[in-house]
C-alpha cells in the first residue's frame, strides 16, 4: 500500500512540475503543442508585416501616399515604363483596366486596384485597420463583459436578472443587423457623434471597434458569468469574507483570477470573430470608410475588377483566412493548455 | 397545468416581452441616437427641405417620443404603410415579405447540404481518430470557419462565371441573380446551387467540429460501454446510442443558426450572388441611406429570431424533461 502511495506521488508531483503556478503550467503544456506554437507564430508574422506597412510604402511609393489615387502613374515591368491604368483592357475594350499583378515586389507586386494603388501595400495598410478593430474590439468586449459579468455573479438578485435579461436582448438581435443599423446611424451624421467630452468622427476606425465590441458582448458575457457563479460560494471567498475583505477587493482579487483563464481562452476566438465580422461590415460599406483601407473594403472594391484583375480581391481573402485559421488553431491549443480537461468549450 | 404547458406559457410571455423590448431599443437606435437629426436621417441621402417636412409631420417627430414610438409600430405592424423616403414611397413591409421567399430558399438549400455534410464529416473524424484523416478533416472544417462567406462567394464567382465559365463542367451555371421557383423550378435550382454550398461551408466547419467533440464525450459515457458490452456492433451503437445524443446540442444549435440566418445572416450571400432576398434589400437600402427599410428588417429579422429561439427552447422542454425548470 504504501508503495503505491509513493508511486502515485512520485508520477503526479515530478520536481519539474511541482509547486509551478498554473500559468507556467499552461505556458509549458502550450509549449509543447506545436500547431498552435506554428499558428501563434504566423499570427505575429502577419502582425509585424502589417505594423512595417509604411516601410514597405516607402519602398513602392510613387508620389509619396500610397493610398492616394495613382490614375496617371506609371510603373516598370521588365525594364520598360508602362502606364498603371491601361487602355482599352476588359471585356468591353471600354476605360482603363489597372495593371494586374507583376510579381515584382517593387512594382506592383500584385498589380494595382480600380484607382490604380499597388494592391500589395494597400493589403498591408488594410491588415493594420483589420488587425487593429480586431484587436480592440475583441480586448474591449472581453473588458466590458467580463466586469458587467463578475458585477451580475457577485451581486446576484435583482443585479443578476436586470443585467442578464439586458444582454439577452443584446443577444436576441441578428449580429450584423444591430451592427448595421448601430453603423448606419453613426455615419449619416458625417461630423461625428459627441459623447460628452469625447468626439468620435465617423470616419474613424474607432466607430467600427465600439459597435463590433459591444455586438459581441453577451457571447462573452454567459460563459463569464457561469464561471463567476461557481466561484462566488467557494470556501476561499467565505475565508476572505470572514478576514473582512471588502467588495471590491472580493471581485477583483478573489474571484476575477478564477475567471480570467475562461476569458484568456475566449480572446483568440473572440478576436477571430471581430475580424470577420469587420471585413463583413466593410463589404457592406458600413465598416471601415475612406481614407482608411481594410481588408474587407479591399475585397468590396475588388468586387468589380473580379474578372479581371482577381487578386485585388483574392490577396485580402487569403489574409482574412490565414489570420483567422491562425487565431482559431492558437485559441483552441489556448484551450487545451489552460483547460486540460477541457471544461469550458466555447464554438 | 402540466410542467410542459407552464413553461410554454412562460417562455412565450418572456418571447412578446424581448419582443417589446427589441422594438425599443431599436427605436431608440433610430430616433434617439445623440446629435443625429432623426428625420434627417429617415429621410434618405440629401433631404429636400419638403421631404424633411413631410418626415416630420408622417412620423409626428414634434410630438411626445410615446406618440413617436406609437406611430412608428402601427405603420410597421398594423397599417403595414411605412414608406420608403429613398424609392419613391415603395411600401416596406410588403416588400420585406416579397423578398423572403428567396431568402428562405437560399436558407433551406444551404441547410440541407451542411447537415449531411457536416454529419458526414463528424462522425468520420470521430471513428477515424489516431489516423492521418481525422486531423485533416478538422483542418478542413477549421478553413471553413475561418474564411469570409463573401469572399468565398467571390472565389466561387470567379470560377463558376469567370474563366472556367466556356469550359462544360459550368456552362450550366446561369448569371447572378435569382428565379423564384414558381417561374421556373429548373432555373431556381440551378441558380441557387453555388450559393448554397458557399453558405453551407461556414456551417459544415462548425456543426463538423461540434459534431466530433460531442462524440468523443459520449463515447466514454457509461451507457455506450453498456451497449458495447452487450455486443451491439459498432454501427448500431454510434447510430443509436452516440449520435443520437449528441443530436440533442446539434438540434438546438441548428434551430439558432437557422433562425439567425433568414433574420437577417444570409445578407452577404445575397449580396455576393444578387439573390433578391430580405439581405439584398436591406444592402440596397444601405447604398441609398434608406433608414426605414433598415429598420423594419431589424425589427422582423429580429423577431424571426426571437421566435426561432423561443421553438427551438420549447421543442426541447418537450424532449428532455430535464430542462423544464430552468
Amino acid at each position: 500500500m504504501a508503495a503505491v502511495v509513493e508511486q502515485v506521488t512520485s508520477t503526479e508531483l515530478r520536481p519539474a512540475t511541482a509547486g509551478r503556478n498554473p500559468w507556467a503550467l499552461a505556458w509549458r503544456r502550450l509549449r509543447r503543442n506545436r500547431i498552435a506554437l506554428a499558428a501563434l507564430g504566423l499570427f505575429l508574422l502577419i502582425l509585424v508585416l502589417c505594423l512595417a506597412a509604411p516601410l514597405y510604402a516607402h519602398d513602392v511609393a510613387h508620389d509619396g501616399n500610397v493610398l492616394n489615387p495613382n490614375l496617371d502613374g506609371t510603373t516598370v515591368v521588365a525594364g520598360k515604363v508602362v502606364p498603371v491604368m491601361q487602355q482599352g483592357g476588359g471585356i468591353l475594350k471600354l476605360g482603363e483596366t489597372p495593371i494586374g499583378p507583376t510579381w515584382d515586389l517593387h512594382h506592383y507586386f500584385l498589380g494595382a486596384d480600380n484607382i490604380g494603388r499597388d494592391v500589395a501595400a494597400l493589403l498591408l495598410y488594410g491588415g493594420r485597420s483589420s488587425l487593429q478593430i480586431g484587436i480592440c474590439s475583441a480586448v474591449l468586449c472581453c473588458v466590458v463583459a467580463t466586469i458587467v459579468a463578475l458585477i451580475a455573479g457577485f451581486f446576484g438578485g435583482l443585479t443578476d436578472a436586470i443585467l442578464s435579461r439586458l444582454m439577452d436582448v443584446i443577444w436576441a438581435f441578428p449580429v450584423y443587423l444591430l451592427a448595421i443599423s448601430l453603423a448606419t446611424e453613426l455615419l449619416t451624421h458625417s461630423n461625428g457623434v459627441r459623447v460628452g467630452i469625447l468626439t468620435v468622427s465617423a470616419t474613424s476606425l474607432w466607430t467600427p471597434t465600439v459597435i463590433i465590441a459591444f455586438i459581441y458582448v453577451p457571447y462573452v458575457y454567459r460563459p463569464v458569468r457561469g464561471q463567476v457563479l461557481s466561484v462566488v460560494n467557494k470556501e476561499f471567498v467565505e475565508a476572505a469574507i470572514a478576514q473582512g475583505a471588502s467588495n471590491f477587493r472580493l471581485i477583483f482579487s478573489e474571484i476575477l483570477p478564477n475567471v480570467v483563464s475562461t476569458v484568456i481562452v475566449m480572446l483568440p476566438l473572440m478576436i477571430a470573430t471581430t475580424i470577420l465580422t469587420e471585413s463583413a461590415l466593410s463589404y457592406l460599406s458600413v465598416g471601415v470608410q475612406p481614407p482608411n483601407v481594410s481588408w474587407g473594403t479591399i475585397i468590396s472594391d475588388g468586387q468589380d475588377l473580379l474578372y479581371t484583375r482577381p487578386w485585388v480581391s483574392l490577396a485580402p481573402g487569403i489574409m482574412i483566412v490565414l489570420t483567422v485559421l491562425a487565431l482559431n488553431v492558437l485559441g483552441d491549443g489556448v484551450r487545451d493548455a489552460l483547460d486540460p480537461r477541457a471544461k469550458l468549450r466555447v464554438g | 397545468m402540466p410542467p410542459v404547458l407552464t413553461f410554454i406559457v412562460r417562455r412565450t410571455l418572456w418571447t412578446v416581452l424581448v419582443m417589446f423590448v427589441i422594438t425599443v431599443v431599436v427605436f431608440f437606435i433610430f430616433f434617439k441616437t445623440p446629435g443625429v437629426d432623426p428625420a434627417r436621417a429617415l429621410a434618405g441621402r440629401n433631404p429636400s427641405p419638403q421631404t424633411l417636412a413631410e418626415v416630420r409631420a408622417q412620423l409626428g417627430l414634434n410630438r411626445p417620443l410615446w406618440i413617436q414610438y406609437g406611430i412608428m409600430m402601427k405603420r410597421i405592424f398594423i397599417t403595414r404603410n411605412l414608406a420608403s423616403y429613398s424609392d419613391q414611397g415603395e411600401l416596406i413591409v410588403p416588400e420585406i415579405f416579397a423578398a423572403a421567399p428567396a431568402t428562405l430558399s437560399l436558407v433551406f438549400g444551404a441547410a440541407v447540404i451542411w447537415i449531411i455534410v457536416a454529419i458526414v464529416m463528424g462522425v468520420a473524424a470521430a471513428r477515424l481518430r489516431g489516423t492521418i484523416y481525422d486531423p485533416i478533416l478538422m483542418i478542413l472544417a477549421l478553413i471553413g470557419v475561418s474564411a469570409p462567406v463573401f469572399w468565398l462567394g467571390q472565389v466561387c464567382n470567379y470560377i463558376t462565371q469567370g474563366g472556367l465559365h466556356s469550359t462544360f463542367v459550368f456552362s450550366w451555371v446561369p448569371p447572378l441573380g435569382y428565379t423564384s421557383f414558381t417561374v421556373s423550378p429548373l432555373k431556381w435550382f440551378e441558380g441557387l446551387v453555388f450559393p448554397w454550398i458557399t453558405l453551407s461551408i461556414l456551417y459544415i466547419g462548425f456543426y463538423a467540429r461540434v459534431l466530433r467533440a460531442n462524440l468523443l464525450e459520449t463515447q466514454s459515457e457509461d451507457y455506450v460501454r453498456t451497449a458495447r458490452a452487450k455486443g451491439l456492433s459498432e454501427r448500431r451503437v454510434l447510430v443509436r446510442h452516440t449520435l443520437r445524443t449528441s443530436m440533442i446540442t446539434f438540434v438546438s444549435l441548428f434551430g439558432l443558426d437557422f433562425g439567425a440566418l433568414v433574420g437577417g445572416g444570409a445578407i452577404l450571400t445575397e449580396v455576393v450572388f444578387g439573390i433578391h432576398g430580405v439581405g439584398f434589400l436591406t444592402w440596397e437600402a444601405l447604398q441609398n441611406l434608406d433608414l426605414p427599410t433598415i429598420m423594419a428588417v431589424v425589427i422582423y429579422g429580429a423577431f424571426f429570431i426571437v421566435l426561432m429561439n423561443a421553438l427551438v427552447d420549447i421543442g426541447y422542454a418537450w424532449l428532455d424533461p430535464r430542462v423544464r425548470p430552468a
